[in-house]
């Protein structure tokens, strides 16, 4: 109990905290569409899109957010566009993107400030680095992808599920990959500075895929999946508090274990 | 009026015109099956129909009060992920999307419609079982059962029997026709097998990258295609 207090005290893990839970529930929703829509990987290129506008920001002394989520939301539609109808196959345009903008922000950095401690704050992410904005934009997030996921539900199983069927009846699919791709992108660009460029994408697929070994019906897998990655990401902060290691690193590792620990559980269940 | 018309109909694919003159049209009712060898453009009418793929040249036009968002869409099984965590009730329910307009969630309408189909398909007890855990066969039914709640007046099936095992194919056929008959729902199928198509349906549509037949079952049998496709004098 000492523990908690003591780590409550600091003002960074409080905002750990209130930038965290709302960023791993976010993520955990999307990613639940984004893992069973075969898109994975756009986590992970646009968290090195990410990576780069980070690093164009610093060149260019502005403010991060004010640089990396316009950048990433283009980045976001781009990727979205060419997976699909691009003469580029999905996985290998992301794969060109995600090195192309990796290069360009390393690039950036040892012209501008040499390769120091904010390259691997970026890489590997740090919540020293989070700021009051940061508190703000993830409640803003939170409750934008609440909603959406609460009022859009049906049509959202609809695009995941068969996205020619819905097109067919009338459903506009193209909107809800939209909708999906920009919510993901600020997710990406709010939780990499916590979580880090290479962490991050971790945030989205785990819970999902967690929540899909055990749950059966797309309801449980969605609720599931919310509820673990707040929970992973909760304790994965206390255990990197108490055990002094990084942050996003912990965080991973316990989505991990919840991984393991429900693969088993279904493995039993089944045999 | 016709239910559906294709005019002077043409698809392509970057450029390259995969599909030309298609000139039909059906009745409300009727029950037609689009033959044709791999690659003969039948799946391309079909996404044409939908609304999924532009036209070239011509046109679709929909009459008797039906709306292109009205038509129930049976998928190639491929074209659906086999380990999607959905319940059959989930996926059935979301064949009532489209009468759903602006409204944000499923009425009670929308849910006895789906109870009705399933118990129609003989699916009801299948209701909260997982979608991915069901055989072919009822993985089908499921999917019929969705379309259905998406129209009363066509149903749009893209080879429904596909890896099914023949008593499951036969069942398949027979609600199908059942469906066709009984509630007077027109039926469009994509079928490879010949004779299936000339036993169930009443207007046969032969394409080969453009329409070499169109008219009811009893001409096609008398025409040469249907002897040479057919092989002998079975159909």
């Amino acid at each position: 109990m000492s523990l908690v207090a003591e780590m409550l005290s600091y003002r960074f893990m409080v905002r750990a905290f209130a930038v965290g839970i709302p960023v791993s529930l976010c993520a955990a929703l999307l990613g639940v569409s984004l893992v069973l829509k075969r898109y994975s990987m756009i986590g992970d290129g646009l968290s090195h899109v990410g990576f780069g506008a980070l690093a164009l920001a610093a060149a260019l002394n502005l403010a991060p957010l004010s640089v990396a989520v316009p950048l990433v939301i283009a980045a976001a539609f781009l990727l979205l566009r060419i997976s699909e109808n691009g003469r580029i196959k999905g996985d290998a345009a992301i794969a060109m993107i995600s090195g192309g903008s990796l290069a360009f922000g390393v690039i950036l950095v040892s012209m501008t400030t040499g390769m120091n401690a904010d390259v691997s704050n970026y890489m590997f992410g740090s919540i020293l680095s989070l700021s009051s904005a940061d508190t703000v934009l993830g409640a803003a997030l939170s409750a934008a992808v609440l909603l959406l996921f609460i009022l859009l539900y049906p049509r959202i199983f609809a695009v995941t599920f068969d996205e020619s069927f819905a097109k067919a009846t009338g459903t506009r699919a193209e909107r809800y990959n939209s909708v999906i791709a920009v919510l993901t992108a600020v997710t990406v660009v709010l939780g990499m500075r916590m979580m880090g460029a290479l962490l991050i994408s971790s945030l989205i697929i785990f819970p999902a895929l967690t929540a899909m070994r055990v749950c059966r019906s797309f309801r449980s897998v969605t609720v599931c999946a919310a509820v673990l990655s707040v929970l992973c990401f909760v304790i994965g902060l206390c255990a990197s508090y108490a055990f002094e290691l990084p942050a996003g690193a912990g965080i991973v590792a316990v989505n991990i274990l919840a991984f393991a620990l429900c693969s088993l559980a279904a493995y039993i269940k089944k045999h | 009026m016709a239910q559906l018309s294709c005019k002077k109909l043409a698809f392509s694919y970057d450029g390259e015109t995969v599909l030309r003159g298609v000139n039909f049209s059906i009745e409300a009712g009727s029950y037609l099956c689009i033959v044709g060898e791999n690659g003969s453009g039948k799946s391309t009418l079909m996404r044409g129909i939908l609304g999924l793929k532009e036209p070239s040249e011509g046109s679709i036009t929909f009459g008797d009060g039906l709306k292109q968002t009205e038509i129930g869409y049976l998928p190639q099984q491929t074209r659906i992920q086999r380990d999607f965590p959905a319940s059959v009730y989930e996926v059935v329910m979301s064949g009532r999307l489209n009468s759903m307009g602006r409204r944000l969630f499923y009425n009670k309408e929308d849910r006895a419609a789906a109870e009705e189909n399933m118990e129609r398909l003989g699916i009801e007890n299948l209701r909260d079982r997982c979608y991915m855990e069901l055989s072919g066969g009822q993985q089908q039914r499921v999917l019929l059962a969705r379309a259905m709640c998406a129209t009363k007046k066509l149903l749009l099936l893209d080879e429904p029997v596909t890896g099914l095992d023949p008593k499951a194919s036969n069942e398949m056929y027979n609600l199908i026709k059942l469906i066709n008959l009984c509630d007077g729902t027109g039926v469009i199928m994509i079928s490879h097998d010949i004779h299936e198509a000339v036993r169930y349906a009443t207007h046969i549509l032969h394409l080969g990258h453009e329409q070499l037949f169109f008219g009811t079952t009893a001409e096609y049998r008398q025409s040469d295609l249907a002897r040479r496709f057919v092989g002998g004098g079975r159909a």
